[in-house]
């Protein structure tokens, strides 16, 4: 951890900002953040609805014209800023503040509810030793395990054998971000993304030994080039690399500020997103070797058989494990493997949050984690653990995806491009230190491209859930968790921003003070002086 | 395997795994500079 007092020249001895202690490390949490259960539940089937091997175009296209050009843009925000979310965009102008916390509380949706996913992970490493669901994996995982309640509502009815692993999962993480960047986030990656990694690996290997598994491959990767006239598809592949990669909701921001000064970060952001998509082409493999193992033990198409998300994962998979030669093994390889990628991820998510309180109050690193961890587990423990959970879940995720992670992205490009103009500057700053150099076509890919990609998406998801309840909850269940959460997400960005940055806040840096001073040197516009001065 | 569906594979992974050796490669080629030596020229600078 780099701690050592600033000090140079001065009385005051302020904190210096962690680091992370070399570029490998920081590649490793990147990995980890970006590695989560999207990358093993989601991604597989996705890519086979969507065109199977054709959708290779689509999905190739929009990493390299959506997905890297909004990571290097989310690095160039947090490493020239050298903040939080909000502190980041404060210091690139006063009036973009709220963009910053909007993330924060997205972060703060997405980890409350994404504990509990891993909890049930964590029991299904477990129950696949004994294959507690017998016959039945959908009813035992709805009716045994989660205790699901027919309707949609908010109970309070606890089911203990959710409430006491997800509360060893806060405790877990917790630990974990208690002890910092270095200690806790770089120690967690450089110990959970190899093992991670290695179970993958053999749970993929032991895959393509099933009888089918290449029925499996065959379905996932033959080509249906129709679909590549098919608009839906092309929003599909940019959405779902969007999501992947975890750009545009702070966490990018929040770990490249933690990088030392003069750091490769092209270089190292194409290492994060190949590896990212790497390891979803292996889960691909992995999950639809399985599935054709499924499909001819049960006789029927592979097409029958193939499901994403919780239905896949805990439903899909445990009925494989079941049948499957050596299938405790399977199973604790993939939901271990569920485990590990959520784990990582969660760290990155609560990191968003922990960063931003801490750099408006000025608090130390233990204090503001456990003030914002603990009632942010509390909050998660009271709503997810129960027989409603799955529902709440199901609908929070949805929304704040779409009308959180989503529309909030578009407003960042919009305003960091057309309403600040900052592209310039954000892409002088990248070139001084990277090896591959961005120019006018990153500028036109993320003012242009990104914007209109990630506006057909939201204008779709809009004319969708606009028309239909979601899921088939009732209205006032998705106007509460779903839409009133995502408004509730702005209005408290906006209320959070109007907060005074107090004395001992980090906007009064002299460590940051030194290094904007040399970037202004350098010919960089500091957008706050020029208002102050105007 | 059908012989389309293998093609596609292959170049999947043709592309993505190489895509991340390439990107392995070229930060291997420039190694990390040590942050005293980045904190030196900055105080030059200044």
């Amino acid at each position: 951890m780099t701690k050592s007092p600033a000090g140079r020249g001065g009385t005051a001895a302020p904190a210096r900002r962690e680091t992370f202690s070399s570029r490998r490390l920081f590649i490793l949490s990147a990995i980890g953040s970006a590695v989560g259960l999207g990358n093993i539940w989601r991604f597989p089937y996705v890519a086979y609805e969507n065109g199977g091997g054709a959708f290779l175009i689509p999905y190739l296209v929009a990493l390299l014209c959506a997905g890297i050009p909004l990571l290097f843009l989310d690095y160039s925000i947090g490493h020239r800023f050298r903040g939080s979310a909000p502190l980041s965009y404060r210091r690139l102008h006063r009036a973009a503040e709220p963009i910053g916390w909007w993330q924060v509380l997205i972060c703060f949706v997405i980890a409350v509810y994404y504990a509990a996913i891993i909890a049930w992970a964590a029991m299904y490493t477990w129950f696949s030793l004994t294959k507690a669901w017998g016959d039945d994996a959908e009813g035992f995982f709805f009716n045994n395990f989660l205790k699901s309640a027919d309707t949609a509502g908010l109970s309070f009815d606890f089911v203990a054998k959710v409430f006491f692993p997800m509360l060893a999962v806060w405790i877990v993480v917790i630990v974990i971000m208690v002890a910092g960047v270095n200690k806790g986030i770089s120690r967690a990656n450089a110990i959970f993304l190899p093992l991670l990694i290695a179970m993958f690996v053999i749970l993929v290997v032991q895959s393509l030994f099933l009888k089918g598994a290449m029925v499996g491959l065959n379905a996932f990767f033959t080509p249906n080039w129709a679909s590549l006239q098919d608009a839906s598809v092309w929003a599909a592949a940019f959405g779902h690399v969007f999501f992947s990669l975890s750009v545009a909701f702070g966490i990018m921001v929040t770990y490249s500020s933690y990088l030392k000064r003069k750091t490769d970060l092209t270089g190292s952001g194409m290492v994060v997103a190949f590896a990212n998509s790497g390891f979803e082409l292996l889960a691909g493999i992995g999950v639809f070797a399985a599935l054709g193992f499924m499909s001819v033990a049960s006789g029927q198409a592979v097409e029958d058989v193939a499901s994403g998300g919780i239905g896949l994962a805990f439903v899909a998979f445990p009925t494989i494990v079941s049948e499957a030669p050596f299938g405790a093994v399977l199973g604790v390889l993939f939901f271990g493997s569920l485990v590990f990628a959520g784990l990582t991820s969660l760290v990155s998510i609560l990191e968003v949050i922990v960063a931003a309180f801490q750099d408006k109050l000025g608090w130390s690193r233990k204090a503001a984690t456990l003030v914002v961890t603990i009632p942010i587990a509390l909050i998660s423990l009271i709503l997810f653990p129960t027989t409603t959970g799955i529902q709440l879940l199901d609908t929070s995720d949805a929304f704040v995806n779409q009308f959180g992670i989503l529309a909030c992205a578009l407003v960042t490009v919009i305003v960091v491009t057309a309403g600040l103009g900052s592209l310039p500057r954000l892409q002088r700053h990248v070139n001084k230190t990277s090896t591959i150099k961005m120019g006018v076509v990153w500028r036109i890919l993320v003012g242009g491209v990104v914007p209109v990609a990630l506006g057909y998406m939201l204008i779709s998801e809009l004319q969708i859930k606009g028309t239909e309840q979601y899921s088939g909850y009732p209205a006032w269940f998705n106007g509460v968790f779903g839409w009133g959460m995502a408004a509730a997400l702005i209005v408290g960005a906006l209320l959070l921003s109007l907060i005074p940055w107090g004395e001992k806040s980090k906007l009064n840096d002299p460590e940051y003070e030194e290094f904007n001073a040399v970037e202004v040197l350098e010919g960089d516009i500091d957008n706050n002086k020029i208002e102050v001065n105007a | 395997m059908t012989p389309v569906a293998i093609t596609m594979m292959i170049i999947a992974l043709l592309t993505v795994w190489g895509g991340l050796g390439l990107a392995l490669w070229n930060l291997s080629r420039h190694p990390e500079e040590k942050e005293d030596q980045v904190l030196e020229e900055v105080s030059q600078e200044l």
